[in-house]
């Protein structure tokens, strides 16, 4: 990957509760090349999706509490929703986890778009015949845009909010969950809808966020791990499924069960005990508690540092 | 010991139920003691509705559900807290399982009158630590608690206990660890094998095809309320036979084996659009 598209860097965001602030995301730095295409995978509460929500903009619970994201060189607003809604849908977009409800139910498919799009300054006309390319594209008829939501399946749904949230071509799309809800044969669908908008160049970076490793290894160019807020390995997609490096992701890997694999021939194990809570975290390694590796030094934050070409891993033990 | 034969399922739909929707069309399945039969569908393909009548949640329109021989669908008052003494369900979201008022150990404690009465306060706390230690929570870790304040791999083991509490014979498992983690999910399903290998019957209900091969047995793969494959789960997933199974497999994200990639962006065929 030459050209890099985005770059985070050291990047914290918190959410503010009565309790105190929960360190959702904390200290995360990496970058997306031009075309390339991450899965950024981890378990429920890593900050994944936290991670996905910033990089388009904070919603009244988050705060921006150090580090920057960077897009095709300029520096994004995040923290200033008034200045970040002049990027978002043009410069960075979403796909949201439930697509069920991205849409508004009261209005046609078409006229939804058609406001939405001049929202942002642009004539609907113009781009009419680029929407309907793209509908053929992803496999949905002309007709849908005279539908309300509610007449489309979930699989069609999730399309069809895949092809609104690229119409303009924007230069970074955040894919967060959105093959969790589909049946199989329909999530394979809209995973390569995800690859061939990328070859057709309607995006440039995309960034998949899922809890679904096997899903990513199919279509992602590299993965990323997280765990507890923090980065723990990230790796070009082949590398990080055959060879490992941070121990959470080798267990993580080693409790996956997979067709062949069966209880009574080969007994999987998960992962003991549970990630720590982020009101207060503990200084040093987050998986500390729970690593069969764990030494004294892990009590002090392992960098995230490159082990090996594009891998980079947070871990004493790994370089 | 349980047997599905010919059994179907009808809907009135409509506004003024002028149409007939069939969920669930002549299914025949056995489950034997220390069974795991997975029940394998996809989104609307029949296979929660089956658990349901199997736990007499609601009333098959066709056919008979056999326990012991004896149909299911006429047991009434003692006959029937019998059957649920040997025939349990856990479900999908062990968050909605559980009254968010009350203490999650009130669902174990819920039993104790109609089928414990016997039992002293020594005895009934004896039995339930037994329960949850054979699910390996730590019954200090759990008892007294509200269902926020535990996570929902504990939660989904509890409601284990609280069926094995009954020495049942029978597990409905419907998609209990579809929202589990995957660190943590494992364990479940290991915990599932431990309990088959002393003699339980399981119908594993689960739309994740990887999941369903891990543990069972037999293999009933339903489309659109049909069985379209049954057979030694090896033998199905080795070498399907229907060209449905077949597209399920390979539609499957699978680690170490990339997909074909078909180049057309289509959607499957009767979904629609």
């Amino acid at each position: 990957m030459s050209a890099v598209t985005l770059r985070v860097d050291n990047l914290k965001v918190w959410y503010r509760t009565l309790r105190g602030d929960v360190q959702a995301l904390d200290g995360v730095s990496f970058g997306v090349g031009d075309g390339e295409l991450v899965g950024l995978a981890g378990e429920s509460g890593c900050g994944k999706s936290t991670l996905g929500k910033s990089l388009i903009g904070l919603d009244a619970s988050m705060r921006h509490v150090g580090g920057t994201v960077e897009l095709d060189g300029k520096e994004l607003p995040i923290g200033d929703p008034a200045r970040m809604s002049g990027f978002r849908f043009k410069e960075v977009s979403i796909i949201p986890q439930y697509a069920m409800s991205a849409m508004n139910p009261t209005r046609r498919i078409g006229r939804m778009v058609a406001e939405l799009l001049e929202s942002r300054g642009v004539r609907s006309a113009g781009v009419h015949d680029e929407l309907l390319r793209r509908l053929a594209l992803v496999g949905l008829d002309a007709e849908v845009l005279d539908r309300y939501p509610i007449e489309l399946s979930g699989g069609m749904k999730q399309r069809m909010v895949m092809v609104i949230s690229t119409l303009l071509n924007p230069s970074l799309l955040v894919a967060d969950e959105i093959t969790s809800a589909l049946d199989v044969s329909t999530q394979k669908a809209v995973a390569e809808a995800l690859v061939d908008f990328r070859d057709r160049d309607y995006v440039k970076s995309t960034i998949i966020i899922t809890h679904d490793l096997s899903l990513v290894y199919q279509i992602a160019d590299s993965i990323i791990v997280m765990y507890a807020g923090k980065l723990a390995e990230k790796a070009p997609t082949d590398t990080l499924v055959a060879a490992p490096r941070h121990p959470y992701t080798r267990m993580l890997l080693a409790a996956l069960p997979e067709v062949g694999v069966r209880h009574d021939t080969r007994r999987l194990e998960g992962i003991p005990g549970s990630p720590p809570s982020l009101l207060d975290p503990p200084p040093g390694c987050r998986f500390r508690d729970r690593c069969p590796l764990a030494f004294a030094k892990c009590a002090e934050q392992p960098p995230f540092t490159e082990v090996a070409p594009d891998h980079l891993v947070a871990c004493w033990k790994a370089s | 010991m349980l047997s599905l034969e010919h059994v179907d399922k009808r809907y009135r739909v409509g506004t003024f139920g002028g149409r007939e929707l069939v969920a669930v069309r002549d299914v025949s399945l056995a489950v034997r003691p220390g069974e795991v039969v997975s029940l394998i569908g996809e989104s609307g393909s029949g296979k929660s509705t089956i658990g349901r009548m199997i736990l007499r949640l609601t009333p098959a329109s066709g056919g008979t559900i056999r326990f012991d021989g004896d149909d299911v669908a006429g047991f009434r008052g003692a006959r029937l807290r019998a059957y649920y003494g040997n025939v349990q369900g856990v479900f999908q979201d062990p968050f909605s399982s559980y009254n968010p008022v009350f203490k999650a150990d009130r669902a174990l404690e819920l039993l104790r009158g109609p089928y414990f009465a016997g039992l002293d306060d020594r005895a009934w706390r004896a039995r339930v630590a037994a329960s949850l230690e054979a699910v390996r929570l730590d019954p200090g870790q759990v008892l007294d608690k509200y269902p926020h304040q535990l996570s929902g791999g504990q939660l989904q083991r509890m409601l284990v206990a609280r069926a094995l509490l009954l020495d049942i014979r029978l597990l409905v498992a419907d998609e209990i660890i579809s929202m589990l983690d995957a660190s943590t999910r494992i364990d479940v399903l290991n915990l599932l094998g431990d309990l088959k290998a002393r003699g339980l019957g399981i119908l594993f209900i689960t739309h994740d095809l990887s999941l369903g091969n891990y543990l069972s047995d037999t293999a009933v793969i339903l489309h659109r309320g049909e069985v379209v494959e049954t057979g030694p789960t090896a033998r199905v997933f080795g070498r399907p036979e229907h060209p449905y199974t077949r597209s399920l497999l390979a539609s499957l994200p699978q680690l170490h084996r990339k997909w074909d990639r078909t180049g057309a962006v289509r959607g499957p065929a009767g979904e629609g659009g």
